[in-house]
C-alpha cells in the first residue's frame, strides 16, 4: 500500500487516492513518425527492476497527475515532481544518486 | 484425564458460571475462560481429528498457535468453522462442535488412514489414482475432497456485520506482553501518538505465568501500573483482543479487533478491520515454544510446556495426576515447578541435554523432582489419550531405559521468535545458533517510501528471552523508533528483574537421536496436516530440496497455524535429511495474515445495496416507483424498461418503441455525461481529441464527434455542442465521463500543458431529459416558456437556452432516435419537477418513459452506432463507415498515428453494414458470419459478426448491424450466420439505416 | 524412471519408503547444449519436454534462478479454461486444456487435473451479449460452452447468490470441461519428465547475460559460469523485461503484482470455478477445501511479489456479494505474484530481435491454464520455426496494430 506525495498539493497520499499512469516522460510520436518509433512510443516499456519514472493521478484527491521516481524492486520513492516536464530534473537525479550510487540515468 | 483445580487461576472468575455446549453436551465454564480450557475443566482432553488420517487430536498450545483444537462455534447465521478453542472465549450459550470426523469425534471412520500410514507418504497422491483416467473426477477426487476440507461449510447469510477503522498513528506497537507495554509507554512518554494491540484478552503475555518480577514487584503489578499510566495519555490508544495482522509497505498494517466474539449479546459490528498508516511499528510479538519430536508426540495429552503451564496458572486446570516433562532447555523447569507448586506429580523431567545445572532445574531437583539427563522419549504410550512414555537413551537410537506412567506430556524444543510481522514486509532473518532459532537481522528491516526501516522488533520477538533482556530490549526499540520519527526519549533505566540464570538450551530435532525410520513415521511436525519426520526425508530424498518444494510436496506448514509450530523443525528435519546447514536451507515466505482474519471484517460494510456505491440520477426515484426493471450501468441503474402489470419485458419494450415512434416519449438521458472545455484553446484541443473538427463549430450549433485513443480505437462518441467562443459543453456516453474527462485532463496536464484549457465534468450538475417523438415540440409548447423551438429558429444539430415552463433549460436539437427529439437539460435540483411536468403536459399525446432497451432498438432501426456494441475496443471509425467524421484536414489527431499501421489499413477488415435474416427472425446476439473451410488450428473460418441485433416493432422483423468482410461492397449477398447449436441463419447483407433513410421525421 | 503406482507405493512401503528416487536429477551445467531453456516454470518446463517428445530435441538445459516452479507456476489460481473470444487464444487454450486432459497419464504423475467446470457470470446486459458472442466463437472452434441461465447456474453452484440488489446475476458462461489442476505437480510432473529425457534441470542458477556473435545467440552467462547454445528460449513471466534488456531490446510490457488468497479449508462446497468479472472475483475450491480466490492486478510496476491490500479487499468484497456464506470464513493466507502484461494482454510467443533467440511470456494474469499448449507451440516454434498455435502471438503484432484482445469479452482475463 504505497504512499505518495503529491507535489501538486502537498498531501502525502495513500494509494487508494492515487492512479497509476504508466512509464513518465514519453515522447509522443504522430502523424509523420516510422512504424518503429510509433510502436517505442505506444508499447515499448523500460519495465525496469529498479529506478522507474512513472506518472501518477491524485485522482481522489486534488486531480492532478505528477511524475515519480520509484524503486519497483524496493519501493522507495526518491521524489515525485511536476508532470508538466519532459526531462527528469537534474534534483531528482541527484536524489537518486544520493541513495543509489551506481544508479545511472539512460536516456 | 483432565480436571479444575480446587484453586487458582488468574484469569477466571470462580464465582460466575458460564454455560455452554460441546458437541450437543451442556458443559460449563468460568468468565476468564476460553473454549479450550473450559473443556479441559470438564474433563474433554478429545478435541479433534487431524486432516490427513483423522488421528484423535487434543489442545497442545494455549493461545494463537493452536494447530489442533478447531471447532465449529455458533449456528446458523452465526456459525463459522475452524475456530481456535484456545482464543475463543465462552460465554453462555456458545455451542461448539468439533471437526472432520464422522459419525463422531469419539470413532471417527475417517481415521481407517491412520490405520494405513504407510500407505499414505507425502505425496502419495502425485503417484496413483492416475488410472482409470475418469476416476479421478468421478472416484478419487470426491472422495478426497470430502476427507479433507475441515469444519463444515457455513450455510446461512451472515448475521453479524463488519466495519473498517482508520488510524493514523507515529507508532503501532503489536503486542501487549512486558515488552510491547514498555515501548508503548515510553514512547508514550515521549508525545509520540501510539497504538497498542493485544491479540487476547489480556496485557502481559507470558510474564506473570513464568514468575516475573519487575522492580522488585510481581509482574502483574508492573503490568497494571504500566496500563494505569497508559490509559491516562491522551496520545495512546490501547486495545485488547485486537490482532496486528499484517504488515504492508510504506508503513501500513493491518489490526482485527474481534468486537463481540466474546459476548454477542453486546450488539454491535462483529469484527473491525483497521487500517493502519504507522510512521514506525515495533512488533513485540512474543515467541512461540516449538515440540520436540519424538514418536507419538501427537496423542492427547502431550502439551507445549508452556501451555500446559498455562493451564494451571491462569486457568487452574489440572491436565491429569501426572505430567512427564522432557525438553532441551531450562524453561520447562518452570513448568514442573507450577505443577509441583499445584500439588500434581512431575514424575521425571526428561532432559535431553547431558546436564542441567541452571536455576531453575536445581530448584525442581530441591522440590524432589527426579531429572533425568541425556534421556529422550522413545515413544509416548496411549491412544486417544496418553497413558505413559517409554524412555530411552537421547544419543541412541530409541531402545527402552524406563517406562513411566502418566497422563500429560509437557515437551518444550525451545522458543522461536514471532517474525511474522516482521517478515511480512521483506525484514530478513538471521539464523541464531545458539538458540536454534530464526531471528530478525536488525540490519535487515523493511524499508518504507524515504528507504529507510519502518519496523523495530522488541522483546522476545527479537530473540530475547529473559524478562531482564525483554524490557531492555523494549526500551531499546522505543528509542529507535523515536530517532527515526525524530523525537528523543528521556533516558530512563529499566527496572530490575529477578530472572534466574539459565543455561543454554541444546538443539534437539529428532528424539533420540539415532530413531530409525518406523520412530520416525509416528514423530509429527506438523499435526494439523499430518505431516511427519519421515516425510519431509521422504520429501528431500526424491529431490524436493527447496524449502518450498518441501513445503508443498508435504503441506508441512500449510495448514491453518500456517506452521507456527512446525516451521523451524520441519526446516531441521530438512537440514538434517539433506546435511545441508539450517540457514543455508532458509525459510519459506511469511506471508499476511498472522492468523486468519475473517472474510466479513475484510469486507465491512460494503454488502448488498451498500455493496458499491449507488449512483442515481435526479428522477431515479420515479423509475424505481413506476417497478422499471433496472440495469446497471457502471454504478447508474438505469431503466431498462417500464413493463406494466401483465406485460414481459419483450413488450414494453415494444410498446415504449411504438409510442414514441407515432407520438412522444420520455428519456432521462442523465447519466449521459457532460464535460466543460473552456479556455481559448479549447477548439484546438478538442480538434486533438476528436477525429472530427470542432474549432470550426459555429455558437449555437452542435456537433456529433468521435473520440479514439492513441491506439486508434473508437473510445466514445458523443454530441460536442458550442456554447460560445471560448466554450465547448462535450457529451460522452452514459458511463464514460469520468473516463473521458481523466483522459482530457491526463493530455492537458502531462502533454499540453502549455494550452490555455480547463476542463470541468458537470454530469451530475444537471438531470437532461430527452423528449422524443412527433409530438416533442407539441408538449414543449404546451409546457410554454420563452423559448422558440420552430425548426426555423431551433434547427437539427442547434441548441438554444431559456425557460420551458417554469424551467430554466438548455434545449439540445439532437435525436438519437431519429425522431424529432430534445434533450433538455434542467440542473439537477430541478430535474425531478420538470420530468413530472412534462409527463403531466404530455398525457395529451399518451406521453410513455421509455429505457435503455427502446433507445437501443430506435437507435439501431437508424443505423446509429453504440459504443460497446459495434465498438469493441478493437475497432476502428473506418471500420463503421464514418470516414465522414474523420477531419482530412488536420495534421494530427488522437489515433491518427495508430490507424495508418498496416494492419489498420488492411483492406480486408470487417466493415458495418446492416443485416436481415431471409426469414424475418432476429439474428441471434453474438453470432459469426461463417466462411468455408477451416484455419490452421482447425477453427472454422469466419468472415464476420453480429454487432448489434434486435427485433424491430417499427418494422416487425429482426435487424441487425454487424461488420462483415467487404461488407459494403456485398449489398444484397446472403450470408450464413452460426447458432450455438450448430445450425445456421442466412442474413442479406443490407444498408445499415433501415428506417427513414432520408430523416424525414427528425427534420421536421 | 521407476513409475509411479498405487503398487509401487505398496511395494515401497514396505520398506518404510527408502527405495524412492529423485523425481529429477541436479546436475551441474554443462559448457554447451542445443537448447537452453531460461526458466523452469510450467512454461518452461513444458517446453522443453515437448521439444524432447515432439521433436527428439534432448540435449536441453532448463535454468532457474531459484528452485522450479518457484514462479507464478506456484502462486497462480490453478484455473483451467479456453472459452476464450479471440481464435489465436482458443486455439492455444483449447490445445492446453486437451493436453491437461492426459497429462497425468503423459507423465505418470499425477496432477489431479480436474474438469469440474467453470461459469462466468454475466452480471449486466453487455456482459450477457459478451459471452453470448464468446459462445457463439466457441462453437466455431472446437470449443464446447454454453451460455446458460441464472436457474442452471443456481443449480451449478449453490451456494451463489443470483439476485444480489446490485449486480443479480443474468446468466454464465459455462465450460464444463474447464476445472483446476495442481499447480506444483504440474511443474514437478514435467521436470521429473525432463530428466528422464536426460534433459539438464539447473536450480539456483540465474542468468546475468545474453551472449551474441553477429546478431545470434550464443550461450548465456549465468551465476554458474557461461553455457553456450545455439537455441535460446526465455521463459521467464514477470521478469521478461529484464532478460529482454540483456539482450538489448525492449518488450511491449509492464511487469505488475497479482494477488490472491485463500480461506481456511471446510467441507466440498463448491463443485466448480466461479468468475465475476462485473464486480471483479473469482473463486473455486482446492481439493484440500481452501476457497481460492483472485482478481485483478495491482496497478504499477512492481517486482516485490507484494500487493496492496485495499485490492484484496475489492475481490473478498465481490465475493461476499457473490457467495455471501464466505463471509464467516478467514483468509488463510493472501500472496502475490509478478505478472508481465502486454499492450493487448495476450503472450507474446515470439522469435525475438536477436537470431536464435525466442521469448515466450506476456501471460499476464492467465498463463497456468496454458502451460502444455504453451509448451507444445513454443517448442515448435523453436524446432522448427513456426508454430499454427503460436502464430499469431509475434512481437511484429504491436507494430501493425494487430492486436488480439480478450479484454472485449470480459474485464479480467484468468
Amino acid at each position: 500500500m504505497l504512499i505518495l506525495e503529491c507535489p501538486n498539493c502537498g498531501v502525502m497520499a495513500d494509494e487508494t487516492e492515487l492512479s497509476a499512469g504508466g512509464e513518465a516522460h514519453l515522447k509522443r510520436f504522430g502523424p509523420g513518425s516510422s512504424d518503429e518509433e510509433f510502436e517505442g512510443y505506444l508499447f515499448h516499456r523500460a519495465n525496469p527492476k529498479g529506478v522507474h519514472f512513472e506518472r501518477w493521478r491524485h485522482a481522489n484527491g486534488c486531480g492532478k497527475w505528477f511524475h515519480a521516481a520509484r524503486c519497483t524492486n524496493t519501493l522507495e520513492v526518491f521524489a515525485t515532481y511536476t508532470a508538466q516536464t519532459s526531462t527528469v530534473p537534474d534534483t531528482v537525479i541527484a536524489a537518486i544518486k544520493a541513495k543509489r550510487p551506481d544508479w545511472s540515468h539512460e536516456t | 484425564m483432565s480436571t479444575r483445580l480446587a484453586s487458582g487461576g488468574r484469569l477466571i472468575d470462580r464465582h460466575t458460571t458460564r454455560t455452554f455446549t460441546f458437541n450437543g453436551k451442556r458443559l460449563s465454564g468460568h468468565d476468564g475462560d476460553t473454549l479450550a480450557s473450559a473443556l479441559l475443566a470438564n474433563g474433554q482432553t478429545l478435541m479433534g481429528r487431524s486432516f490427513k488420517y483423522h488421528r484423535p487430536r487434543g489442545v497442545v498450545a494455549s493461545g494463537a498457535e493452536e494447530p489442533n483444537a478447531l471447532m465449529g462455534i455458533g449456528e446458523g447465521g452465526r456459525f463459522e468453522p475452524n475456530q481456535r478453542a484456545t482464543t475463543t472465549e465462552i460465554f453462555d450459550g456458545l455451542t461448539a462442535k468439533t471437526q472432520n470426523h464422522w459419525p463422531s469425534l469419539d470413532f471417527d471412520v475417517g481415521a481407517v488412514n491412520a490405520m494405513v500410514p504407510r500407505l499414505l507418504p507425502a505425496g502419495f497422491y502425485y503417484k496413483t489414482f492416475m488410472f482409470p483416467r475418469p476416476f479421478w473426477k468421478h472416484v478419487f477426487e470426491p472422495v478426497i475432497r470430502k476427507s479433507a476440507g475441515l469444519g463444515a461449510a457455513p450455510k446461512d447469510r451472515d448475521a453479524d456485520r463488519y466495519e473498517h477503522f482508520y488510524a493514523h498513528v507515529d507508532l503501532l506497537v503489536a503486542g501487549g506482553g512486558i515488552a510491547g507495554l514498555q515501548a508503548a509507554l515510553r514512547a508514550g512518554q515521549a508525545g509520540l501518538r501510539v497504538l497498542l494491540v493485544e491479540q487476547t484478552a489480556h496485557w502481559g503475555g507470558r510474564a506473570p505465568v513464568d514468575g516475573v518480577e519487575i522492580g522488585g514487584k510481581p509482574a502483574e503489578e508492573w503490568i497494571n501500573d504500566t496500563l494505569q499510566a497508559l490509559e491516562g495519555m491522551e496520545n495512546v490508544c490501547i486495545r485488547t483482543r485486537s490482532m496486528a495482522s499484517g504488515v504492508y509497505d510504506h508503513g501500513y498494517a493491518l489490526v482485527y479487533e474481534r468486537l463481540t466474539d466474546h459476548a454477542p449479546e453486546m450488539g454491535g459490528p462483529r469484527h473491525r478491520l483497521w487500517r493502519v498508516r504507522a510512521g514506525q511499528i515495533i512488533t513485540a510479538t512474543g515467541a512461540i515454544e516449538r515440540p520436540l519430536s519424538f514418536a507419538g508426540n501427537d496423542i492427547p495429552g502431550v502439551m507445549l510446556a508452556s501451555a500446559l503451564r498455562d493451564y494451571v496458572v491462569n486457568w487452574g486446570i489440572s491436565p491429569g495426576d501426572r505430567t512427564v516433562i522432557v525438553t532441551n532447555n531450562d524453561d520447562a523447569y518452570r513448568t514442573a515447578l507450577v505443577l509441583h507448586e499445584a500439588g500434581l506429580a512431575v514424575p521425571a523431567i526428561v532432559d535431553a541435554r547431558p546436564s542441567a545445572t541452571g536455576d531453575l532445574p536445581q530448584a525442581a531437583r530441591e522440590a524432589g523432582i527426579r531429572v533425568l539427563t541425556g534421556t529422550g522419549i522413545a515413544e509416548v504410550k496411549g491412544r486417544k489419550s496418553v497413558t505413559g512414555v517409554v524412555l530411552c537413551a537421547q544419543a541412541g537410537e530409541g531402545a527402552a531405559t524406563d517406562e513411566i506412567a502418566c497422563e500429560a506430556v509437557a515437551m518444550s524444543g525451545g522458543w522461536s521468535p514471532v517474525v511474522h510481522l516482521w517478515s511480512h514486509c521483506g525484514g530478513k532473518l538471521i539464523w541464531d545458533a545458539e538458540r536454534s532459532h530464526f531471528r530478525p537481522d536488525a540490519a535487515r528491516a523493511p524499508t518504507g517510501h524515504d528507504g529507510k526501516p519502518f519496523v523495530i522488533t522488541a522483546g522476545a520477538a527479537s530473540g530475547a528471552e529473559t524478562a531482564g533482556d525483554v524490557l531492555a530490549d523494549a526500551k531499546t526499540a522505543a528509542g529507535a523508533a523515536a530517532d527515526a520519527l525524530g523525537r528523543s526519549l528521556p533516558d530512563l533505566d529499566a527496572a530490575g528483574t529477578n530472572d534466574p540464570h539459565e543455561e543454554p538450551m541444546a538443539p534437539v530435532w529428532i528424539m533420540p537421536q539415532g530413531a530409525g525410520p518406523a520412530k520416525r513415521m509416528k514423530m509429527w511436525l506438523d499435526y494439523q496436516n499430518d505431516v511427519k519426520v519421515s516425510d519431509v526425508r521422504l520429501a528431500a530424498q526424491e529431490g524436493y530440496e527447496s524449502v518450498e518444494h518441501t513445503k508443498r510436496y508435504t503441506t508441512l506448514g500449510m495448514a491453518t497455524d500456517q506452521g507456527k509450530l512446525s516451521n523451524i523443525n520441519g526446516l531441521a528435519t530438512l537440514a538434517g535429511a539433506l546435511n545441508a546447514e539450517i540457514p543455508a536451507v532458509g525459510t519459506t515466505t511469511f506471508r499476511p495474515p498472522y492468523t486468519p482474519i475473517s472474510m466479513g471484517a475484510i469486507a465491512g460494510e460494503a454488502r448488498d445495496a451498500t455493496f458499491q456505491p449507488l449512483r442515481r440520477t435526479p428522477i431515479h426515484d420515479y423509475h424505481e416507483d413506476q417497478g422499471a426493471y433496472m440495469e446497471p450501468v457502471g454504478h447508474w441503474r438505469r431503466p431498462y424498461t417500464y413493463p406494466k402489470t401483465g406485460e414481459s419485458h419483450a413488450e414494453s419494450v415494444h410498446r415504449e418503441v411504438l409510442a414514441t415512434r407515432n407520438s412522444l416519449g420520455l428519456l432521462d438521458a442523465s447519466t449521459l455525461g457532460k464535460i466543460l472545455v473552456k479556455g481559448p484553446d479549447a477548439g484546438k484541443f478538442l480538434d486533438m481529441l476528436y477525429t472530427n473538427m470542432m474549432s470550426t463549430l459555429k455558437p449555437g450549433k452542435c456537433r456529433y464527434g468521435l473520440m479514439c485513443n492513441e491506439n486508434g480505437f473508437l473510445m466514445d462518441d458523443g454530441v460536442v455542442a458550442r456554447l460560445d467562443e471560448d466554450t465547448f459543453l462535450v457529451h460522452t456516453t452514459s458511463g464514460g465521463a469520468e473516463h473521458t474527462h481523466a483522459h482530457m485532463e491526463d493530455w492537458l496536464q502531462c502533454e499540453w500543458w502549455d494550452w490555455k484549457v480547463h476542463t470541468v465534468n458537470i454530469t451530475e450538475q444537471f438531470a437532461q431529459i430527452a423528449v422524443v417523438g412527433p409530438n416533442a415540440r407539441k408538449l414543449l409548447e404546451k409546457m410554454g416558456g420563452d423559448m422558440d423551438l420552430s425548426a426555423e429558429a431551433l434547427p437539427f444539430m442547434g441548441w438554444a437556452e431559456g425557460r420551458i415552463g417554469g424551467f430554466d433549460a438548455r434545449v439540445f436539437r439532437i435525436s438519437f432516435s431519429g425522431e424529432l427529439s430534445y434533450e433538455i437539460a434542467i440542473p439537477a435540483s430541478q430535474g425531478r419537477a420538470f420530468w413530472d411536468a412534462a409527463l403531466e403536459a404530455g398525457g395529451t399525446w399518451d406521453i410513455t418513459p421509455y429505457g435503455t432497451e427502446a433507445l437501443h432498438i430506435m437507435r439501431a432501426e437508424k443505423g446509429f452506432i453504440m459504443i460497446g456494441d459495434e465498438t469493441d475496443g478493437t475497432v476502428i471509425p473506418q471500420d463503421l463507415g464514418l470516414n465522414w467524421a474523420i477531419s482530412k484536414k488536420k495534421e494530427d489527431y488522437m489515433g491518427k498515428r495508430a490507424q495508418a499501421r498496416s494492419h489498420m489499413t488492411d483492406p480486408t477488415r470487417w466493415k458495418l453494414v446492416g443485416l436481415e435474416t431471409t426469414d424475418g427472425s432476429t439474428l441471434p446476439d453474438g453470432a459469426y458470419c461463417i466462411a468455408a473451410g477451416t484455419n490452421a488450428n482447425n477453427q472454422r473460418n469466419v468472415q464476420g459478426r453480429v454487432t448489434s441485433t434486435y427485433h424491430s416493432p417499427t418494422l416487425g422483423r429482426g435487424i441487425a448491424m454487424g461488420l462483415v468482410l467487404n461488407g459494403p461492397d456485398r449489398m444484397g449477398d446472403i450470408v450464413e450466420f452460426n447458432k450455438v447449436d450448430g445450425g445456421t441463419v442466412a442474413a442479406k447483407i443490407v444498408d445499415p439505416v433501415f428506417f427513414d433513410k432520408d430523416g424525414e421525421k427528425q427534420n421536421v | 524412471m521407476r513409475r509411479y503406482s498405487a503398487f509401487a507405493i505398496a511395494r515401497e512401503a514396505a520398506r518404510y519408503h527408502q527405495g524412492w528416487e529423485r523425481a529429477w536429477a541436479s546436475p551441474e551445467p554443462k559448457r554447451a547444449y542445443d537448447v537452453i531453456i531460461v526458466g523452469a516454470g510450467g512454461h518452461g518446463l513444458a517446453t522443453a519436454f515437448y521439444l524432447g517428445k515432439n521433436f527428439g530435441i534432448t540435449n536441453v538445459a532448463v535454468i532457474e534462478k531459484g528452485w522450479l516452479g518457484g514462479g507464478n507456476t506456484g502462486r497462480n489460481t490453478t484455473i483451467i479454461r479456453s472459452n476464450y473470444l479471440q481464435d489465436p487464444s482458443a486455439a492455444i487454450y483449447e490445445k492446453a486444456r486437451s493436453l491437461y486432459e492426459t497429462m497425468s497419464q503423459d507423465l505418470n504423475y499425477n496432477v489431479m487435473f480436474s474438469p469440474r467446470g467453470v461459469l462466468m457470470l454475466a452480471q449486466t446486459e453487455h456482459e450477457v451479449r459478451g459471452y453470448t458472442r464468446t459462445a457463439h466463437a466457441n462453437a466455431l472452434q472446437g470449443v464446447k460452452t454454453e451460455f446458460v441461465g441464472p436457474e442452471r447456474v443456481k443449480e451449478i453452484v449453490p451456494i451463489i447468490n443470483i439476485d444480489g440488489p446490485r449486480y443479480p446475476v443474468l446468466g454464465a458462461l459455462w465450460q464444463a470441461r474447464a476445472g483446476t489442476a495442481r499447480h506444483d505437480a504440474v511443474a514437478w510432473g514435467y521436470a521429473r519428465a525432463c530428466s528422464d529425457m536426460g534433459m539438464d534441470i539447473i536450480q539456483k542458477c540465474e542468468v546475468t547475460g545474453v551472449n551474441t556473435e553477429n546478431g545470434a545467440v550464443t550461450g548465456v552467462e549465468t551465476t554458474r559460469g557461461t553455457i553456450g547454445c545455439k537455441k535460446l528460449g526465455v521463459v521467464v513471466a514477470g521478469h521478461s523485461s529484464v532478460l529482454a534488456e540483456m539482450a538489448g531490446f525492449r518488450l511491449p510490457m509492464e511487469s505488475v503484482a497479482l494477488q490472491a488468497l485463500v480461506s481456511e479449508p471446510i467441507k466440498p462446497c463448491m463443485d466448480c470455478v466461479v468468475m465475476a468479472n462485473t464486480v471483479h472475483g473469482y473463486m473455486s475450491q482446492s481439493d484440500k477445501g481452501e476457497m481460492v480466490i483472485g482478481g485483478g492486478t495491482d496497478g504499477y510496476n512492481n517486482y516485490t511479489q507484494r500487493g496492496s491490500f485495499h485490492h484484496i479487499e475489492e475481490t473478498v468484497r465481490a465475493l461476499v456479494e457473490t457467495f455471501p456464506m464466505i463471509s464467516r470464513l478467514k483468509m488463510l493466507r493472501q500472496w502475490g505474484g509478478i505478472v508481465d502484461v502486454t499492450g493487448d494482454r495476450s503472450p507474446i510467443i515470439s522469435k525475438a530481435p536477436v537470431e536464435g533467440m525466442f521469448f515466450n511470456c506476456g501471460w499476464g494474469t492467465g498463463g497456468f491454464k496454458a502451460i502444455p499448449g504453451s509448451g507444445w507451440g513454443f517448442a515448435e516454434l523453436m524446432a522448427r520455426g513456426y508454430s499454427p498455435l503460436t502464430a499469431e502471438f509475434g512481437l511484429n503484432r504491436f507494430r501493425e496494430g494487430r492486436f488480439i484482445d480478450e479484454s472485449v469479452a470480459a474485464g479480467v482475463a484468468h
